[in-house]
């Protein structure tokens, strides 16, 4: 039993940073109807640039919230040079312009980060708290914690702000919202900063964990969006459940089945949703308009 | 006599590969020669799929990984040759297409993308994992093929590079030739109209999910080939072979040359895969420079770059 609790908490952890960078899919996909393939390089630039500015003797806070604004100009960028200008293309040229983003992204950390894991100390230091005859680390409530944050602030700021209603607004109907005066454009570079800057938070939060490097990002952005299409593509309640079920689910595979298969349990529920669910758990049946 | 595109085509590279070896600095070039080769016609394959069926697969080095491992293994445990092995390998290769295939080409878009991704991936985890059969992350021996003997029994004597660069540059020109081919008849037809819209296409009686799986499973016999001769020319395999980026690789030089064309594709092959190897001083920023590459082509040429350069030279009107 203490065992299938260790199990469970881990998996809740991971699950936490799927569902974060699941999220980060959702917003950018609603917004834009592009599936951005760089999204986990949010993540990867989140810890790696609070690494570098904790090192350069910034406080950890100020470092962290250096790197989650710094991301979310990044996504910015990403949105204007190499998005925006390749409006209406077909989707093919989309996957193959956001991996290479991803890929570009990957190359300059190695460049400039090197080559080697990183790690800054955990927040509230590396004692493990005892639950139920299992451990876990303070830095997991950390990001358990945050990811829920993240989502009740996201879910004010969809359902109570102007701002919020507008970006729900484009992402229902882009030419209606343009019609009502909702300016289109502000809102997808707002909901490229928005993405990035959570991905980069997801980051912040688990490096103490899992360390960061420069090739961390495609893993993270694969499994991310696996959780995404598993609650549903575009539903941020899927996002979360998404993300926390394959964390679970990658958790008690490392556990009970083969830890080298471990990653191997995305891939499994991305091809099982697709061929007996493909709107997945919260998603709504689509059909195409010729 | 005008000669057709086709036979334009065929000719030009047949020229190339015959006429480069004249200006090779070193035996070195053979090899990248023959790397580009090999790339080619797994991306030749890609050409039928991407730019004639409009069906992306970002795991087509798992069918590379097949066709690579088969050459290792059924000689070693079942006693074939390594040329009957990679046979056999394009067979599996071509049924696993099929049973992967049928499910996942229902899928469109975004959803076909990460499906076939997970494939591939899956494969590689397979290869890397099960190092019982497989050698593990380290790879595995590739018996000799005897080729370069039997030839040398004929009285043609050539070094190792220099076989493989023929050989390589032989299946690339059949290659091509049986997609462009593929292009004018029937089943290209059906493909190119389904492409350009698949409800269009099934009212004029076109059977969509079939034609999408013909393709499907002929460029996975492609690109198992193609891994084939890359087993039987290195004399080794690794998990690599069949993982996430040498996919991506392969569809960024399908794209990169531009999709829809056998020439431009196999250009695409050849620019990214000779790169590399020609500036190995900026080793540190290739994947840097890959990135970079996809994105621009993508942004500015959307049809790759040998389509577009041809409407640049015939005027921007044309």
């Amino acid at each position: 039993m203490p065992e299938l609790m260790q199990f469970l908490m881990s998996g809740v952890t991971v699950g936490a940073v799927y569902a974060l960078v699941a999220l980060g899919f959702t917003i950018i996909y609603n917004a834009s109807d592009v599936v951005n393939f760089a999204q986990g390089e949010f993540v990867m630039l989140g810890g790696m640039m609070t690494v570098f500015g904790y090192a350069a003797g910034l406080p950890l806070p100020v470092a962290a919230l250096v790197a989650i604004l710094a991301t979310a100009a990044i996504g910015v960028a990403l949105n204007k040079l190499a998005i925006e200008p390749a409006r209406g293309a077909p989707v093919v040229s989309l996957i193959i312009i956001t991996i290479g983003a991803s890929i570009f992204i990957r190359g300059v950390s190695q460049v400039v980060f090197g080559k080697q894991l990183h790690r800054f100390p955990a927040f509230s230091g590396d004692a493990p708290i005892p639950v139920l005859g299992a451990t876990i680390l303070p830095q997991s409530l950390w990001v358990i914690a945050g990811a829920l944050a993240i989502f009740v602030g996201l879910w004010l700021f969809f359902t109570r702000t102007l701002t919020g209603r507008a970006v729900l607004a484009t992402a229902n109907n882009r030419m209606a919202a343009q019609l009502v005066g909702i300016n289109t454009r502000y809102v997808m570079s707002l909901s490229f900063a928005l993405s990035a800057a959570i991905g980069a938070l997801a980051g912040v939060l688990v490096t103490p964990i899992t360390l960061v490097s420069y090739d961390i990002g495609i893993s993270l952005a694969l499994k991310g969006f696996a959780a995404a299409m598993l609650g549903g593509m575009g539903n941020p309640k899927g996002a979360l459940a998404g993300g926390l079920l394959l964390g679970l689910m990658e958790a008690l595979t490392a556990g009970y089945i083969s830890s080298q298969y471990k990653d191997a349990a995305a891939f499994v529920v991305i091809l099982g949703v697709l061929f007996f669910m493909p709107q997945g758990l919260f998603g709504t049946k689509t059909t195409e308009r010729v | 006599m005008r000669l057709s595109t086709k036979a334009v085509t065929l000719l030009v590279l047949s020229l190339v590969i015959a006429v480069a070896p004249l200006f090779f600095p070193s035996t070195f070039y053979y090899r990248v020669g023959s790397l580009i080769f090999i790339n080619g016609l797994a991306v030749t394959g890609l050409v039928i799929l991407i730019g004639y069926a409009g069906q992306i697969s970002l795991g087509h080095a798992g069918f590379f990984g097949i066709g690579a491992y088969a050459c290792a293994l059924a000689p070693a445990h079942l006693g074939l040759h390594p040329v009957l092995a990679a046979v056999l390998g394009a067979v599996l290769s071509g049924v696993v297409a099929y049973v992967v295939g049928k499910p996942i080409l229902r899928l469109k878009g975004y959803y076909l993308a990460v499906a076939s991704l997970g494939f591939g991936v899956l494969v590689a985890m397979v290869l890397a994992n099960e190092a019982w059969l497989t050698g593990g992350p380290d790879g595995i021996a590739v018996a000799d093929p005897g080729l370069r003997a039997l030839l040398r029994g004929f009285g043609v004597d050539l070094s190792n590079a220099q076989f493989w660069y023929g050989f390589c540059g032989l299946v690339l020109v059949l290659g091509a030739w049986l997609a462009l081919n593929l292009y004018h008849s029937p089943t290209g037809r059906a493909l190119r109209a389904l492409h350009g819209s698949e409800v269009a296409a099934r009212t004029v009686g076109v059977d969509v999910a079939r034609y999408k799986l013909n393709a499907f499973v002929i460029s996975a016999v492609y690109a198992s080939v193609a891994g084939s001769l890359l087993a039987l020319q290195n004399r080794l395999v690794t998990p690599d072979m069949a993982g996430f980026m040498h996919s991506i690789e392969m569809v960024t030089m399908t794209v990169l040359g531009g999709a829809a064309s056998v020439p431009g594709a196999i250009l695409g092959a050849a620019i990214l895969t000779a790169l590399p190897q020609v500036l190995t001083v900026f080793q540190e920023y290739e994947q840097l420079m890959l990135g970079l590459v996809m994105m621009l082509v993508m942004i500015f040429m959307r049809q790759g770059l040998l389509p577009s350069l041809a409407r640049l030279l015939r005027g921007r009107g044309g």
